[in-house]
């Protein structure tokens, strides 16, 4: 999309935020009452439904048990309906896979899996609407469905999208931003400890911006867990009143 | 077919191993295995071998439509191939998640950094377009398949010619390679991924993983960059978690590598350049006579030759007098020849003692020389007895040794025995 700027003079974007700016975060939990956890999360105009079925036994392959922890099953779709045009193949592709082994191993790392040997932890999330960021609202989705369901976490998986733009780093890209060619670095943190549960960049970008951009990133991660955190302690609160505490 | 599992005993000695800084094959932590690339006849097919790891990626082209969203681009499809031959726990024609993980790193690492100018590979905008497809085939799988295929990929790509064309308005003529020379590819720049193995949730970081390191490693970090320090694509997996400092360490390291290998790769483009311009013959079928092809040559390793006279004198001083002959057969009766004692019985007559063996062996030590050879008497009348006595010693492993020297066995025999019971003590 050429002669679009994506960042213009006074420092504003193509929807009118700033460089560091988060898109508008509104999420809710216990959405499905099939499930153990479920979460619908809208960042801007990306929404994404998680739903987590577990611990419960190793369905499918026997062989595939571990002795000593619990399996995590991931699985990525995208409505057919989510992108522009639209979509033929939903999964299967490789694309879908991928995205799914990148959840799967983001929350390896994060869930407390010792807890729950020879069982296995199902996390599935559809993509209901697709502008950009699509791994990173998937795993704030996920996370916060896996609280739902009660699952142990060691901390809150947050995920954004930067963009480096002009030497200046933007948060949480949006479809067109993306697009354009920017070079865009997807971190899933645990914002306590700092750590880094996974790390994805594509498209050039000179070695000594990296610093700059993985900071940004984390800044904008620890952002969105701070909503997050609000949108969990709200939730319990509501059940708290309807359970009469 | 399912790999064989990893034992715990060697997974517990790598790991031991890798805290020590030690690598199974003496390398440093940084260091890369030796990297050999050869091309084929054909131009756009390459080999590379990263230590015993072989892959061959081949270039091809044809003429397509182009894509309804990108009418004067040009078309890039990569596939890499893990086949049956480089590792048993693949198989044939099953997306495994290896497989999907190695394509998709390829793709962004080559497509999306935009390495090819694509736009040159416009023949008729919104008609006909080239349409580049990289296959990359592993040969050997002895670890780290993501740097051997996209160091295969983009030397193929730097190597391979496409046909000239010419359009007259609608019309589009393709010339074989008689009539007109083909044309090589446009490339921006050479993007090449380093991958890093961890351990012990982080600790520890290696660079050029053999195939038992990733077998026990917690997780991989692969940069892709190129020459001009520029990152074409990061990727971590496993389940590790990665601290900021360990990332901007990995893309130094990277850095520095990614300079080396385009050396290299560059050096091997242009031997190949010379060599077919003086019309040598090249490729595939040449480098097999000279035994260039073979997946499992060994390299000539550097021996230390000086002295070795000497040493060889030494050891064969040092070294027992030869056995003894065999005695010549002996004749009791005409027709009946004996040659030698006979061996010991092993028929594991119990009635003698082990207490006896012990004083024996005592015995024994006294009066024979404690300067032993490095070489056994391995096979002269020993025998493995088997019995069912609780109390007898556990003698492990050795094969020569009886249990109790008869009298009737010669000395070399209690010899060799006492010897070697003595050795096993030590």
């Amino acid at each position: 999309m050429a002669g679009l700027e994506l960042l213009s003079d006074q420092g504003y974007r193509l929807d009118g935020r700033k460089a560091t700016e988060l898109r508008k975060l509104q999420a809710r939990m216990g959405v499905f009452t099939q499930a153990d956890g479920s979460a619908y999360l809208e960042q801007g105009n990306t929404k994404a439904l998680a739903v987590v079925y577990g611990p419960h036994e190793m369905r499918g392959s026997r062989s595939r048990t571990l002795h000593d922890r619990a399996v995590i099953n991931c699985q990525y779709s995208m409505a057919t309906f989510s992108t522009a045009e639209r979509k033929r193949r939903p999964h299967g592709d490789r694309k879908s896979t991928e995205m799914s082994l990148h959840l799967k191993q983001t929350f390896e790392a994060a869930v407390m899996t010792q807890l729950y040997p020879r069982s296995q932890i199902d996390i599935y999330v559809k993509i209901l609407q697709s502008d950009g960021g699509n791994y990173s609202v998937c795993v704030n989705a996920a996370t916060l469905a896996v609280i739902d369901a009660g699952i142990p976490m060691r901390d809150y998986v947050c995920a954004c999208t930067v963009g480096f733009v002009d030497e200046t780093p933007l948060a949480d890209l949006c479809y067109a931003e993306e697009s354009g060619g920017v070079s865009s670095l997807a971190l899933a943190l645990l914002p306590r400890g700092g750590q880094i549960a996974l790390l994805q960049m594509d498209a050039r970008l000179h070695q000594d911006h990296l610093e700059t951009l993985i900071e940004a990133a984390m800044t904008a991660c620890k952002g969105v867990s701070k909503v997050l955190d609000e949108v969990v302690r709200q939730h319990l609160q509501e059940a708290s009143v309807l359970t009469g505490e | 077919m399912k790999d064989t599992p990893l034992s715990n005993c060697e997974r517990d000695f790598l790991l031991k191993a890798i805290e020590e800084k030690k690598r199974l094959d003496g390398r440093q932590t940084y260091d890369y295995r030796k990297i050999k690339i050869s091309f084929g006849t054909d131009y756009g097919c390459c080999f590379v071998d990263l230590g015993q790891t072989r892959v061959m990626a081949q270039v091809s082209c044809e003429l397509v439509a182009p894509k309804e969203n990108r009418p004067n681009e040009g078309i890039m499809f990569f596939n890499i191939e893990l086949s049956p031959m480089a590792s048993p726990g693949f198989e044939q024609g099953r997306q495994s998640e290896l497989s999907v993980k190695l394509n998709r790193q390829l793709e962004r690492c080559l497509r999306n950094s935009k390495c090819i100018d694509t736009e040159s590979l416009c023949v008729v905008s919104g008609e006909k377009v080239w349409q580049i497809r990289v296959d990359v085939h592993t040969l050997n799988n002895d670890g780290n398949l993501m740097d051997a295929a996209s160091i295969a990929a983009i030397t193929a790509l730097c190597h391979f010619r496409r046909p000239d064309v010419s359009t007259q308005g609608q019309e589009v003529t393709v010339y074989s390679p008689e009539e007109r020379d083909p044309i090589p590819l446009s490339i921006y720049h050479m993007p090449i991924s380093v991958s890093f193995a961890f351990f012990q949730q982080g600790t520890y970081l290696l660079v050029d993983p053999c195939e038992r390191e990733e077998r026990v490693m917690d997780g991989l970090l692969v940069i892709a960059m190129n020459k001009h320090r520029e990152i074409c694509s990061i990727q971590s997996s496993g389940g590790i978690m990665l601290l900021k400092e360990q990332v901007m360490r990995c893309s130094k390291i990277a850095g520095v590598k990614v300079s080396e290998i385009t050396e290299l790769i560059n050096e091997a483009l242009l031997n190949d350049r010379k060599a077919r311009k003086a019309g040598g013959k090249c490729g595939f079928a040449e480098s097999m006579p000279q035994e260039r092809i073979t997946a499992l040559k060994k390299d000539e390793t550097p021996v230390e030759m000086t002295d070795v006279t000497e040493t060889a004198n030494g050891i064969i001083q040092k070294g027992e007098a030869a056995p003894q002959t065999v005695p010549s057969p002996v004749v009791p009766v005409p027709g009946v020849g004996q040659v030698g004692q006979g061996l010991q019985n092993s028929w594991g007559l119990e009635d003698d003692d082990e207490d006896d063996y012990e004083e024996e062996k005592n015995d024994n030590s006294g009066d024979e020389q404690v300067e032993e050879v490095t070489k056994m008497d391995v096979g002269e009348g020993d025998v493995v007895e088997i019995s069912d006595i609780e109390e007898e010693e556990v003698v492990i492993l050795n094969p020569e040794v009886p249990e109790k020297p008869k009298n009737t066995g010669s000395k070399s025999h209690q010899k060799g025995a006492a010897a070697s019971k003595k050795r096993q003590k030590k």
